[in-house]
This record gives C-alpha cells, sequence and structure tokens, in this order.
C-alpha cells in the first residue's frame, strides 16, 4: 500500500521532467506525434468499445420481452427502442427463488468479510507485533498457503463438514470462505501493522494500554486503508464464487451463482431470467467496485495469487 | 499474495528491525489472538492437502490401488482431454491477457481520458465469473441472428465473399429455365438480341425478399442488345398471375447475377436491377442466360464459436477452448494492466528520453527500454495468472454447452465432475496435481519473504 503511493509520487515527479525535454522536441516530430497520438486515441477508442459491448449486450438482452430475444439480437434495440421493458426485472424480483437467492448471497457475504476482517487482524498483529518462539516461522507458513487451491479442500472439507454436520449449510460456506481468505489477510495485514512506527505504540503503552486495548485502539484505526483492501477484495470473492458454493451451499436456499447456474444448463430459452439475473448479481459487486476503485485496485496489487 | 509483489509489499522499515514487543507479551495472549486463524488454516487448508495426498492412493470405493489413480489421469480420455486442454490455457490466457495489458498500459500512459479507458477495461474483474460466463454465453451465441460475434463475422464475410440473395429460388413450372448443373438454372433455348426474355423464378418467401427490390417490369427490346427480367413469377395471395410474364404486383429479383455462356463458357454477365430487368451487349447474342449457382447459396451461418471443431490446425485448439480462453482474457487483461501501469510508473523518465534523444524511434524504446524495465512485473503478472488459470472452472462450466463440456474439460472442471460422480480417488488425485503445480511459486513466495522478515 505504501509502496504504491511512492510509486505514484516519484511518477508524478518524473513526468515534469520529461515535459521539459519534449518541450524541445522539432516541429516535424510533433506533426507525427499528433499523427500517431490520433490513430492511437482511435485505436483504444476502439477497444474501450469492444470491451463494452459484451457488457451492453447483456443489458440490453434483460430488457427485451422473451419474444424478441429470440427473434432477434439485442442490438434490434437501436432500431426499435419500442422493445425496451422492465418486464423481465418485474417478473424475476417476484420470483422467490431469485430474491431468496440474493438475500442468502448476502448472509454468506456479509459475515464471511467481517470474520475474515476480524481473524485476521488479530492474526496479523500477533505475527506483526508479539513475541512468541518461531514467529517468522509460522507467518511462512501461512504465506506459503497464498497459492493453495480451493479445488485441494474441497473433498476434506465437505467430508469434514458432513462429520461436524455443516456441509451444505450457510455456516458451512461462510467457513470455507473465511478459512480460505485468511492466508491472503493475514499476509496483508500483518505487512502493514508492521510499517506502524513503534513510537505510537510505546506512547499507547506508557498510557497504561494493555494488549486488546493497543490493538483496538491503536492498531485497527490506523490498519485502516489495508482493511478496506482487504473487506473489499473478500467482499467480491465471496459475493462472486459459484464454485464452493456449488458443492458447500444448502441447496434449498443457494446463492445467487449457484442459482442461475442452474437455469444455464437450458440456455436458450430463458435468456430473459439470465440476462436480468445476471445484470442484478452484477449490481452490488460493480458498486463496490466503482466506489471503492482505489482499495480495490491496492488489494489487486497485493495479490491476485488467489 | 503474488510472489514478487508479496516481497514488494514487505517493504522493510527501520521499525522492523525492532519489533520486538512493547509490552512483553505473554505467550497466552499471542496464542490466543493467533488461534482462530491457525484453527481454521489447520483444519480447513493444510489438513485437506494430507487427506487428499493420503485419499489419492485408494481406490473410489476407498480399495488401496497405488497410483491406480495418477495412471487413470494420463490415460483416461476426458481426463488426458482436461490436462491438454489446461496446457492450452497456461500457454494462451496468460500471455494474452499479459501482452493486452502492456499494449493498453504502454499506450495509455499519455492519453488523458487513460483512467477511464483503464477503468473500463478493469470492470469485468469486479463481476463473477457466471455473470462474465453469461455474457459470453450470448456473444458466442451460433445463430448470426442473435449471437453478436457472427453478427459482424457474417456481416464481415458477406461484404468480401459474395453473399446470397436468393438462397431457395428454383424455376417453376413450364419455365423457360431448367438446371444447369451445381446448383444453377440455365434457358432451355439460347437468346436473341432485340428479343426480352423472361426468367421467372420462383420460391423465395416475402420478408426475405431484399430490401431495394421493385416491382417487375417487362424488359423493352432493345435492337443490338440482350434485354430481360428476372424476377418472382408469384405474389403471395395471387398466384402466379400470369404465368412467365412480369406483373406489377410481383417483385424483380434486384442484384441477381446473369451470365451469358456460349459452348460452356462465360461470354458477358451483369446484375438486374431493382426491378429485375438487365441489359446484355450484342456478345450474349446466340448464348444461352444462366443464373449461377452463386445465387442461390446458402447463406453464410457464421463459426460455431462454441463447437469442438479445430479452430488451430494440429494443436489441438478447438473453438470452444478457444472462445472461453478469451472470455477469460476480457476478464483479466485489465488485471495485468493496472499492474503493468503501475510498474511503468515507476520506470524513470529520463531514461526512456535518453533513448529518444540517442535516436531511437518509439517502438526500439518499447522494445529495448520498456519491456526489459518492465520485467520483473511481467513476470509476476504471468505467474499470477498462470496459477489463477490453473483453478479455471466457473467460466468452462458456464460458457460451454453440455454436448461439448467433454472437449472444453480443463482439470478444475474433471475436480468438480469427479467429485459429484463421488470418484474420489480420481478426484483426490488431481487435487495433488494441481497442488504439486502450485509448490514452485509457494516456494518461490516463501523465500521471497524470508529475507524480509528475517531483518
Amino acid at each position: 500500500m505504501s509502496a504504491d503511493g511512492r510509486t505514484s509520487e516519484a511518477g508524478g515527479r518524473t513526468s515534469e521532467a520529461g515535459g521539459v525535454v519534449k518541450a524541445k522536441r522539432s516541429i516535424a516530430a510533433r506533426i507525427t506525434g499528433a499523427v500517431s497520438g490520433g490513430l492511437l486515441r482511435v485505436f483504444l477508442l476502439v477497444v474501450g468499445v469492444l470491451w463494452l459491448v459484451p457488457t451492453i449486450g447483456l443489458a440490453l438482452s434483460s430488457l427485451r420481452d422473451p419474444a424478441d430475444i429470440s427473434a432477434s439480437g439485442w442490438w434490434k434495440v437501436f432500431t426499435v427502442p419500442s422493445q425496451l421493458t422492465l418486464e423481465n426485472y418485474s417478473h424475476l424480483l417476484q420470483d422467490e427463488t431469485i430474491t431468496n437467492s440474493l438475500l442468502s448471497t448476502a448472509t454468506i457475504t456479509i459475515p464471511a468479510t467481517l470474520l475474515v476482517v476480524v481473524i485476521g487482524s488479530l492474526a496479523g498483529y500477533a505475527f506483526a507485533w508479539m513475541e512468541f518462539p518461531g514467529r517468522d516461522w509460522w507467518f511462512l507458513g501461512v504465506v506459503g498457503l497464498l497459492v493453495v487451491p480451493v479445488q485441494v479442500a474441497l473433498l476434506p472439507v465437505s467430508k469434514l463438514f458432513g462429520t461436524i454436520g455443516i456441509f451444505e449449510t450457510t455456516l458451512g460456506v461462510i467457513v470455507f470462505h473465511v478459512a480460505f481468505g485468511l492466508p491472503f489477510a493475514i499476509f496483508l495485514l500483518r505487512n502493514f501493522f508492521a510499517e506502524i512506527p513503534r513510537e505510537l505504540l510505546e506512547a499507547a503503552r506508557l498510557d497504561g494500554a494493555g494488549e486488546l486495548r493497543l490493538f483496538l485502539r491503536v492498531v485497527m484505526p490506523l490498519g485502516g486503508p489495508a482493511i478496506a483492501s482487504l473487506g473489499i477484495f473478500q467482499f467480491l470473492w465471496v459475493w462472486n464464487d459459484m464454485l464452493v458454493a456449488l458443492i458447500f451451499a444448502d441447496s434449498k436456499n443457494p446463492p445467487i451463482t449457484v442459482a442461475l447456474q442452474q437455469q444455464v444448463r437450458h440456455f436458450g430459452d430463458n435468456v430473459s431470467i439470465l440476462a436480468p439475473g445476471a445484470f442484478i448479481s452484477m449490481v452490488i459487486p460493480l458498486a463496490v467496485f466503482f466506489a471503492f476503485q482505489r482499495q480495490f485496485v491496492s488489494g489487486v496489487m497485493a495479490g491476485a495469487v488467489k | 499474495m503474488t510472489s514478487a509483489t508479496a516481497g514488494d509489499a514487505a517493504q522493510v522499515s527501520p521499525a522492523a528491525q525492532t519489533r520486538k514487543s512493547v509490552t512483553g507479551t505473554r505467550k497466552r495472549m499471542a496464542v490466543a489472538f493467533l488461534l482462530p486463524a491457525l484453527v481454521l488454516l489447520g483444519a480447513l487448508v493444510v489438513y485437506p492437502i494430507g487427506y487428499s495426498l493420503y485419499r489419492s492412493f485408494f481406490d473410489k470405493s476407498g480399495d488401496f490401488t497405488g497410483f491406480g489413480n495418477y495412471v487413470e489421469l494420463f490415460t483416461d480420455d476426458t481426463i488426458l482431454t482436461a490436462i491438454r486442454n489446461n496446457a492450452i490455457w497456461l500457454v494462451l490466457a496468460p500471455t494474452i491477457s499479459t501482452a493486452l495489458g502492456l499494449i493498453f498500459a504502454v499506450l495509455t500512459e499519455r492519453i488523458r481520458w487513460g483512467t477511464a479507458f483503464k477503468l473500463l477495461v478493469f470492470m469485468p474483474m469486479a463481476i463473477s465469473m457466471l455473470a462474465a460466463g453469461i455474457i459470453f454465453r450470448l456473444v458466442y451465441e451460433q445463430d448470426p441472428d442473435r449471437g453478436a460475434l457472427n453478427a459482424v463475422w457474417v456481416g464481415v464475410h458477406d461484404t468480401f465473399a459474395e453473399s446470397s440473395a436468393f438462397p431457395k429460388a428454383h424455376p417453376g413450372q413450364e419455365s423457360p429455365l431448367k438446371p444447369g448443373g451445381k446448383g444453377s438454372f440455365v434457358t432451355r433455348t439460347t437468346v436473341e438480341a432485340g428479343v426480352p426474355v423472361a426468367l421467372p423464378l420462383l420460391g423465395v418467401p416475402k420478408e426475405q425478399m431484399p430490401q431495394e427490390a421493385a416491382p417487375a417490369k417487362a424488359a423493352a427490346a432493345v435492337p443490338g442488345k440482350v434485354t430481360g427480367t428476372a424476377w418472382q413469377d408469384f405474389t403471395l395471395g395471387k398466384g402466379v398471375g400470369e404465368r412467365n410474364a412480369p406483373d406489377t404486383s410481383e417483385s424483380g429479383y434486384p442484384g441477381i447475377t446473369v451470365e451469358a455462356v456460349k459452348g460452356g463458357k462465360v461470354v458477358e454477365s451483369t446484375r438486374a436491377a431493382a426491378n429485375g430487368t438487365f441489359t446484355l451487349s450484342g456478345k450474349a447474342d446466340g448464348a444461352q442466360l444462366r443464373f449461377p449457382a452463386s445465387n442461390f447459396r446458402e447463406p453464410y451461418n457464421g463459426v460455431d464459436w462454441l463447437g469442438s471443431e479445430q479452430a488451430v490446425p494440429f494443436l489441438g485448439v478447438n473453438f470452444v477452448t478457444l472462445s472461453v480462453i478469451l472470455s477469460y482474457v476480457w476478464m483479466w487483461a485489465g488485471f495485468a494492466m493496472v499492474l503493468i501501469a503501475a510498474g511503468l510508473a515507476a520506470v524513470p523518465r529520463e531514461l526512456l528520453e535518453a533513448a529518444r534523444v540517442d535516436g531511437a524511434n518509439e517502438w526500439q524504446v518499447f522494445r529495448r527500454v520498456t519491456v526489459p524495465l518492465l520485467a520483473p512485473v511481467l513476470a509476476v503478472v504471468l505467474v499470477t495468472l498462470m496459477i489463477n488459470v490453473l483453478k479455471i472452472f466457473d467460466l468452462v462450466f458456464i460458457i460451454a454447452p453440455g454436448d461439448v463440456r467433454d472437449d472444453a474439460n480443463v482439470l478444475a472442471l474433471q475436480l468438480y465432475n469427479s467429485f459429484v460422480d463421488r470418484d474420489s480417488g480420481v478426484a483426490s488425485a488431481i487435487a495433488v496435481l494441481l497442488f504439486l503445480l502450485v509448490i514452485p511459486v509457494m516456494a518461490v513466495n516463501v523465500r521471497r519473504l524470508r529475507k524480509e522478515v528475517r531483518r
């Protein structure tokens, strides 16, 4: 995180220097520059449109009635705008499987995010500021777990959960997501906490703060940016997950990804359900993404090996 | 989390060297702070590795089988397809994503709306692979009237290859035309200059008739030239009218190709006007007129993007795998771009300018200065994406239609299938294989961090 700050500063400084050199360039170079600059803009514009079109296709498909969808492509709405209708959405929002699954997704995502933050912070603090034998070795062990594929755990954990009676329950999904979110959480938070100036902790200590108080009143507030990154990252990760839910979720109360996945099998005549369903499932992640781009990017930068 | 960023993020401040507890922690306190995390990690992450390894030596019903499951991995056709496809994924998806990310990062640097562009390309990272899968299911639909990609593809194809406007047209009863072989139709008799010819056809549905079609008109006689009309000798609700003569209620065949053939050779060729009339020069005098087969070809229907046909000959890459890989690139090129852009921001501008002053053109600067300086970042991006691709599941599961899912198979999907089929032995063996493949990265991560941590 702090590394990002530093690099962008450096970028700012050096581009100023670049500006000075640029001003000395010949007129001919400037003309070729302008032409290629124009081509560059056109190219990027085309790529940008290309990147956007699939999502627009989904959005417009979700706004057409089933008969229109099967008769023609979504681009038809540009010539026949009257095809646009919110009916698919009103149908979908009256459908209890969909509304329940959205609720189920939230019920899984929110605790899974909060728990990772809490448990990860505790461990991160312990690895950063507590003394115990083999501290750094334990931490390296956790770092090693960063890249363990979730697939490795599917079968063993399903047996384990079966034994303790939380297989195919919402609790099971939450616990699984917390466990697999922890290596990244601990890694990120430990590194962030370790950079907190020692003087701050000592000052608090002199004021008579105990370990828990130190953690809650000094470390957690100072760790805000890292915790935000982690929280957003984990939130999106869990919200968007399908595989873990497919195996561990209560099949009578599945999250939205699993509910929609069941529809995909009959892809074709149900685009009027799938398209708005997919769109609804995207609304919250996209809102989170646009509201917290910065934190999301730094979370991704800190690592996306998951 | 990634190998090199792991190292970068662990910037060691001076404080780290004195990171001794300020409280003189009691061990019991440390245990309390760590216990929840260690219990979860131990039970749900570490223990499964051991269990999978153990279970992989037993077969479906739980009898010891040694390396039997591993042998099955490399002999079973479906699983072999998964391994091969995973290899294709590992080669294509990270490199294409990284290459695009590099191009975008470099090109957007000097554009004012570069940030907006980056945001747009990065956005798919926020959505689920399920949603992305549904998005691309729509894109890849085969029917060019519904699937966007085939709509564009067919449009481009028809611009360069002649499209046929009258796929179902054919001569009616008592027609002056007869089949001319290979789907063409030819006049029974030769034509004469100055005598208008009637070339009636049937069978084009009204909604498929080209929009520019105008009411058919009998061609006027022109001395020294062969004239005629090609039209649909039928009107819905009115029948044929006067057989083999154009009525105004009937429609011309705009743009239909008419050839004059003498002794098997085409001496002249023209296209009909909107009202179906056409004119050939005197050269056509005494020739037979022919509608070449190109007028009647079935329309080009685009590519079966989600089919199992080979997309790249010899390499064993089929269309469905390639298509799913492209949807992955759509999702992850933004990730590569953002990491590379951050790396780029740290590249000293002076170096690039120095190269330019020395007379290097932009390509040389890119190739000889920018890329080498970015090499560490590129490596991190590639490795991260490879680890990610190794576990690819959702996109294949959603995009590949049921009947080609085996052709699009990948290891993670096979593991899921084996799991659902209760073949715990094979599922565990695949899990172990996946785990073995990430061990090198794990080792690099730990090594890099060890130096930082222990300082």
